[in-house]
């Protein structure tokens, strides 16, 4: 069990601090989580941390590579939109 | 103390109209005088710089894409290098020695400074200890304020700038989709009424600390538009000091919600409208330019390339001889507003108050004017029509010169022979200073002389290296005497003498 940050992370250090278990850390060209230490903040908090403050959709994935805040959910932009402008497609190429 | 205050005057009926400042307490534009953000006529005259220090943030709004980083945009929450703390104390010590006129660092992001407590707060601790002459100064969305209150008045922080874009939640879920509280993402109205809430309460313990708050405010229209009087009125009766109004910008190619879902920004009269509606119960702020948190310079310019982080690393400082260097510079730019300041108040003393009081009543209505001015800094018109990256925008009437906005240009001459697809910028700045009837420049070319006098705009360039407000004045005058302003004026007219 651990999560993990994709190539669309923008490094703002947001999770970095938050995280119970001291799993994530800066590295290029992004951040990453140590998955041997990353309890997806069982025990901790009722919600998962880094996922609940980190601001880019998609940028943190479970172990089954589902993203925990998908598309359209922390903008609100509809996905037509999105498609529309490139935005998915650039970041899922 | 410096001389600007010492001949400055805390009564209000002193000093001229246009100065924003001449009401205030001498305690208070001790503080502003030289602050570019907080003093128009310091805008003039001082730069900042902000350093980007502060990545994370604990909000979402709907005009921000944290995807932040551009080296092209130039707008709020975009940086092009993220430094540590102790990047961000070397830069600013170096931009402090390079460009003494700077006397002002803020933290304004990338995200939002009180969402990294500890890169923001060991950048000022290390600042106030080592460059005690720089105002530090932090701009924030006021989720985590109350809570850095006091750390905040202990660092030499005396101007702090709060983002406060409605009171009401409803609204409020408009405009920010979530925040980050207590360990949770609360969406919608519930986290914008806590959000509300904690600005609210930020707001009035700094101002019984005795800091100066500034709250911006950005102008969404059919979101806040007609909410921002209340803000403005609400914000002025807990103590804030001024309020800026800024225009939305919002951009497909940004990525943010307002961009993409193509809302519309207030158009330069929409914005002076509700500014002018704000005035009466505010200070108003028209002099803002909604820099990048990594911005370097005056206001309106952006000399960041020259202090990239490998040019900073290699640059040796010796801050004691800086101060002292700075010292000089800052007294000079005093002596010389002191200096400006009495003209006018001499001008003024000319004319007793009671002849005014008796000849006012039937005052001749003669019209006001909008006027756009090419300048580098200085309070002068010493910018070259061509060269201009933007042009300020004054409304000018008899006795009156009054800042209220700016125009933002691409830059219609690059310098060399060949001028790319220059007509098309031209006629771009052209319709930028739609309204205007006169733009004043240090230099101006044929070509655009030609054009601005078709579109309907007189060129004039017979003020170069004048002060702004005087040659304005002289602009309007001339205007006047050669009958140019009657057409419009109203019946008061009779009673010229």
């Amino acid at each position: 069990m651990a999560l993990q940050i994709v190539e669309s992370c923008v490094n703002c250090w947001a999770c970095e601090p938050l995280c119970p278990s001291n799993a994530i850390y800066e590295a290029k060209p992004h951040f990453l989580i140590d998955a041997k230490k990353c309890t997806e903040c069982d025990g901790d908090y009722a919600d998962v941390q880094c996922a609940s403050i980190c601001p880019i959709e998609a940028a943190i994935v479970d172990s089954q590579g589902v993203a925990l805040n998908p598309y359209g959910s922390l903008t609100n932009i509809p996905l037509e939109k999105l498609r529309q402008h490139g935005i998915i497609d650039k970041l899922a190429a | 103390m410096t001389e600007m205050t010492a001949s400055g005057c805390s009564e209000s009926s002193c000093g001229s109209t246009a100065d924003q400042l001449s009401h205030l307490p001498e305690h208070i534009r001790e503080k502003v005088h030289n602050h570019p953000c907080y003093s128009e006529q310091a805008h003039h005259h001082f730069a900042r710089m902000h350093v980007a220090v502060a990545p994370a943030c604990n909000i979402q709004c709907n005009y921000c894409n944290r995807k932040y980083d551009c080296a092209n945009e130039s707008r709020p929450g975009v940086v092009s290098e993220l430094l540590t703390p102790e990047q961000a104390i070397k830069k600013t010590l170096v931009v402090a020695s390079e460009i003494p006129q700077m006397t002002v660092l803020g933290i304004a992001g990338p995200g939002d400074p009180l969402a990294n407590p500890e890169r923001t707060f060991q950048t000022f601790q290390a600042l106030s200890e080592t460059a005690p002459d720089i105002k530090l100064c932090v701009s924030t969305n006021g989720l985590a304020l109350p809570e850095h209150v006091e750390e905040l008045s202990k660092h030499n922080i005396d101007h702090v700038t709060i983002t406060i874009n409605c009171l009401d939640p409803e609204i409020g879920a408009k405009i920010y989709p979530w925040i980050f509280w207590k360990n949770r993402r609360i969406k919608g109205v519930k986290g914008a009424k806590i959000l509300i809430e904690q600005q609210q309460k930020g707001l009035e313990m700094l101002t019984e600390k005795g800091i100066l708050v500034k709250v911006n405010s950005v102008m969404i229209p059919g979101v806040n538009d007609k909410h921002l009087a209340e803000v403005s009125k609400v914000v002025k009766s807990k103590g804030a000091f001024l309020h800026n109004i800024m225009p939305l910008i919002a951009e497909a190619e940004h990525g943010t919600y307002y961009g993409i879902m193509e809302q519309l920004g207030p158009t330069q009269a929409e914005l002076k409208e509700l500014q002018d509606a704000c005035e009466g119960d505010m200070n108003m702020m028209r002099h803002c330019r909604q820099c990048r948190a990594d911005a370097v310079g005056l206001l309106g310019e952006d000399r960041g390339s020259e202090f990239t982080l490998d040019k900073i690393e290699a640059m040796e400082i010796d801050y004691s001889s800086a101060m002292e260097k700075r010292k000089v510079v800052h007294d000079n730019i005093a002596a010389e507003l002191a200096r400006k300041e009495e003209e006018k108040a001499q001008g003024v003393q000319f004319v007793s108050l009671d002849s005014l009081r008796k000849t006012a009543k039937p005052k001749p209505q003669l019209r006001s004017v909008l006027m756009a001015v090419a300048t580098q800094g200085g309070g002068i018109i010493n910018q070259h029509f061509g060269h201009a990256k933007e042009f300020l925008i004054y409304e000018v009437a008899s006795d009156n010169v009054k800042l209220i906005g700016h125009a933002k240009t691409d830059q219609y001459c690059s310098g060399n022979n060949t001028c790319g697809d220059g007509e098309t910028v031209l006629q771009k700045l052209i319709r930028s200073l739609d309204g205007c009837e006169v733009v004043l420049s240090a230099k101006i070319g044929y070509e655009p002389w030609e054009q601005l006098e078709e579109a309907g705009i007189i060129p004039n360039s017979e003020h170069a290296m004048e002060p702004i407000e005087e040659a304005l004045l002289a602009v309007h005058k001339e205007m006047a005497e050669s009958g140019a302003l009657e057409e419009k004026t109203e019946a008061g007219l009779r009673a010229t003498a």
